[in-house]
């Protein structure tokens, strides 16, 4: 397994787990480890994420500009040069 | 905190908002980053197509922040339209507000309060909501 260097954009509602910085590097071959990789870095960013194991309904992902459900959730592979986006859905009742 | 905002853009989302009723109507107002001035509209596309939900679709949001993000600006206003109920945050537009730096603008297409204008502003942080004062420009 290689490792990639992925760059991540964080939206602002989850930027206190990262300091505030808006872009940050993690690393993985698929959407699952690129999160365990970001939730060692920045603890607790994985479950704003993921619920039951799953992706949060109303967490986006996209890999460049490519919504990940389509590619195959968190099993997507990634790799170097990759880039991630994290947008929370807007939506309401 | 407190929100002003031009009478013709008010105007604009209550049009939106009779337009697509039965459905909720949904959209933002973008501004220059920074300057937290409410100035160009643009209404999205409600792809839950549902008179008790909306929800941007995920191709649109994506593309909607790219634009932002191109043209130096910032969602200032999320907007959207209750059918049937007054236009107060609903706890679904409470568990979803992600933008705590955005108004979550509310306006109600019911009955009883047309065609009077029920346009009302909120900031919803980590669940706590806190209407404020809406000024409107004419």
């Amino acid at each position: 397994m290689t490792t990639a260097a992925i760059e991540v954009r964080i939206p602002t509602i989850l930027r206190p787990y990262t300091k505030d910085a808006k872009v940050v590097s993690a690393d993985g071959a698929d959407l699952k480890s690129l999160i365990s990789d970001l939730d060692r870095q920045y603890p607790g960013l994985a479950e704003r994420l993921l619920e039951d194991g799953a992706l949060r309904r109303f967490i986006n992902i996209y890999v460049n500009d490519e919504d990940v459900r389509f590619l195959g959730g968190l099993d997507a592979s990634l790799k170097s040069g990759d880039s991630i986006t994290v947008l929370p859905a807007v939506a309401g009742g | 905190m407190s929100l002003t905002i031009s009478r013709t853009i008010v105007d604009q989302i209550l049009q939106q908002s009779r337009t697509e009723y039965p459905d909720e109507a949904c959209g933002v107002i973008l501004g220059p980053q920074g300057s937290g001035t409410p100035l160009r509209l643009k209404p999205m596309i409600n792809a839950a197509h549902s008179p008790t939900f909306y929800e941007f679709d995920p191709k649109d949001l994506l593309a909607l922040y790219r634009e932002v993000d191109d043209k130096d600006e910032e969602i200032v206003v999320i907007y959207h339209s209750h059918t049937e109920t007054e236009a107060y945050p609903s706890r679904t537009d409470i568990a979803y507000a992600g933008e705590p730096g955005a108004h979550y603008v509310l306006v109600s297409t019911r009955e009883e309060i047309a065609p009077a204008t029920e346009f009302r502003s909120y900031r919803i942080i980590d669940g706590m909501v806190t209407e404020e004062p809406v000024t409107i420009l004419d």
